[in-house]
């Protein structure tokens, strides 16, 4: 082997290798600088109020934290998903209707029922979007009103009810009461549906598809089957925000909440490229933690709602412009 | 013999397809002709002069609206700020009129907007944010502003001025809503602008080919920054024209028509990935959206089913308009 080949291989061999230390400082260095971000805002919390409780704002976080992990999915793979406040909002209402005279035996399977419906719900949009040939956002904005439609039909105005053991769930602190139940719920059933088919051959296509939809094809990659996959998981996660609804407000609500517009703030403080293909789903729960705190505290120190409400805009506009700012230095560099 | 037949037939068919290609407000124009006989038949003698006349009011607002949409889906974007930015703009309009006079409430009405639009320009077109990121921002950071300024001026009433009254509220001669006085020369100005003007030609231009653009010399940023400053200025212009039409104007007046803005130009026809469609489908589109809503109304559906077949609609024309303009 010449000294000039070898040369060349150990170029090869650096730049893979700041490639890959590339890969992994950009893709964790935003969720952990989010992590950090995070820790720092709830201890400025405690500061303000010392009695501040985490279990509370995990309670209210829950329904729009599964939003946001849904809207992940969808990002991730290139499309987009507008309908997932209605989705929530129709299971909400699903899961109060059933479950108002449902013994506790049968609330299990009932839920098992609504999470279900809300996987048929996601698929629906796949295959409309995979068969219309029609733009996911015009897909889904369409299905945004059916679904709103749908929720309506199930419950006119807000009514149902809840079972005892789904408040239960969420309700309370587990261990020296630091870390609130419903953050272990959220993260149990993200990571039991996230870690195994993020690793899987599936997992890997969702990536592919939205990363590039034409050379994801010409890889044997099977687009229009990952695609539906990938909405059905976000009609799953929805489901999972509708029934958390349903547990934390005791009721159904047949009318849309604000869920779309944080789930999009939440992926894009995130971490999670809306041209597909690149990140995950810590990052966005972390960004619904993030702003849920940021509420919080924003109350705590005698701002009134709308102005807090500012703040939340001018952060967001000013983290994606940084954000891109700096990726389009690193472009042009 | 029948082989030529059937030749002949599929080359007429797709004769008849490349022609409905290059001419997509054909059968728009049909499916609202359709909706507006389905209407007559399911409730014989509302279709009237005077109605046509209230369709066309309340369509108008959603049409500059639209025209937003229109300008922005072209160069591959999207302007989700539009609505509570209409909705800011009557509102200012209206809190104003008493001290300042109604002329002095449009201009303190339409320098929020065209601020906001600055804002979303700048975001878009300089830091290369996601359009549909930065106007979601945007929007949230103006209704927070609005309730705000709501809580501020809470003693001063809200009024709405004749002469905006005049524009969005009545008719010439009975029938022509006034508030074609201001559309029809704006829409006229956007048609001709986006055809034959060298900055219509440069939004087609980048929402085809940005890259292409770029390196023919088109300073992409700038085109960006006018394009969200003109929607900015335009969605004020519909929340002033709306606050006639309805008579009154509230922080959240416009709200609610967001999506049928989108709406209406993803029925007219204009990609969403830019580069390709115009205004006049979407001038069609708000017009179709609105006689459906007429519709769905006189049907008495409840609100459920409305909304269920208001989205079903809007999926289905879409879908049949990728099918005929998609080569095949």
């Amino acid at each position: 082997m010449t000294d000039t080949a070898r040369a060349g291989e150990g170029r090869l061999d650096r730049a893979a290798a700041r490639g890959w230390i590339g890969r992994v400082v950009r893709g964790d260095a935003w969720t952990a600088g989010l992590i950090v971000i995070f820790v720092a805002l709830f201890v400025l919390t405690r500061i303000l109020r010392p009695s501040f409780d985490l279990s509370g704002l995990a309670i209210a976080s829950l329904p729009v934290a599964f939003a946001a992990a849904g809207q992940a999915i969808v990002v991730i793979s290139g499309g987009i998903d507008l309908s997932i406040g209605s989705v929530m909002a129709l299971t909400n209402v699903l899961a109060a209707t059933l479950l108002v005279d449902a013994s506790p035996e049968a609330s299990v399977p009932i839920v098992m029922l609504v999470l279900v419906a809300g996987l048929m719900i996601g698929m629906i949009n796949g295959v409309l979007v995979v068969v219309s040939r029609v733009p996911d956002i015009v897909v889904t904005l369409a299905m945004l009103f059916v679904w709103a439609g749908a929720a309506l039909l199930v419950m006119g105005t807000p009514g149902g009810g809840s079972t005892p053991w789904l408040r239960e769930l969420i309700t309370g602190d587990v261990g020296i009461g630091l870390i609130p139940r419903a953050l272990i719920v959220l993260l149990a059933i993200v990571g039991i549906v996230w870690i195994p088919l993020r690793r899987s051959r599936l997992g890997l296509s969702i990536y592919a598809i939205g990363s590039n939809q034409l050379a994801a094809f010409r890889s044997g990659v099977q687009v229009a089957r990952t695609k539906i996959v990938a909405y059905a998981l976000a009609g799953f996660f929805g489901a999972l925000g509708g029934v958390s609804l349903t547990a934390s407000t005791g009721i159904g609500t047949p009318i849309p909440g604000p869920y779309l517009l944080l789930s999009v703030a939440a992926i894009v403080l995130g971490g999670v490229s809306l041209a597909g293909g690149r990140g995950g789903l810590l990052g966005p729960i972390v960004g619904i933690y993030i702003l849920g705190l940021l509420r919080a505290d924003l109350t705590f120190i005698g701002m009134e709602p709308a102005y807090s409400q500012v703040i939340q805009g001018v952060i967001m506009v000013v983290v994606v412009m940084v954000g891109a700012y700096v990726t389009l230095r690193r472009r042009t560099a | 013999m029948s082989a030529q037949a059937a030749t002949a037939e599929s080359r007429a068919a797709g004769t008849a397809r490349s022609w409905l290609r290059d001419r997509p407000i054909v059968p728009l124009f049909l499916l609202l002709i359709g909706l507006v006989a389905l209407l007559e038949v399911v409730q014989p003698g509302i279709v009237s002069p005077s109605w046509v006349s209230g369709t066309v009011r309340f369509a108008v607002p959603l049409a500059i609206l639209a025209a937003c949409q229109t300008m922005t889906m072209l160069t591959g974007g999207i302007d989700l700020s539009v609505a509570v930015v209409a909705s800011m703009s009557s509102y200012v309009m209206a809190t104003n009129v008493s001290d300042v006079g109604w002329f002095g409430a449009v201009v303190l009405a339409l320098i929020p907007a065209a601020a906001v639009g600055l804002v979303n320009g700048i975001g878009v077109g300089i830091f290369r944010v996601h359009p549909l990121i930065m106007t979601i921002s945007t929007s949230l950071i103006v209704s927070g502003l609005v309730n705000v300024y709501a809580r501020l001026n809470i003693t001063g009433g809200t009024r709405v001025p004749p002469e905006i009254s005049f524009l969005g509220g009545q008719t010439l001669f009975g029938f022509l809503p006034n508030n074609l006085l201001v559309f029809v020369p704006l829409a006229i100005v956007i048609l001709v602008a986006l055809r034959g003007s060298g900055y219509g030609r440069l939004l087609y231009a980048v929402g085809d080919n940005e890259i292409a653009a770029r390196l023919a010399g088109v300073r992409v940023g700038h085109v960006l920054v006018v394009l969200y400053v003109i929607s900015g200025v335009l969605a004020g212009l519909a929340g002033l024209i709306y606050a006639g039409v309805i008579g009154s104007a509230t922080g959240r007046l416009v709200d609610p028509y967001l999506l049928p803005s989108v709406a209406a130009v993803v029925i007219g026809g204009t990609s969403i990935f830019g580069g390709r469609g115009g205004y006049a489908g979407s001038i069609v589109g708000a017009l179709i959206l609105t006689v459906l809503v007429t519709l769905l109304n006189v049907l008495q559906a409840p609100e459920a089913i409305r909304q269920i077949l208001f989205g079903a609609i809007i999926l289905a024309v879409a879908a049949t308009y990728t099918r005929i303009t998609q080569d095949a």
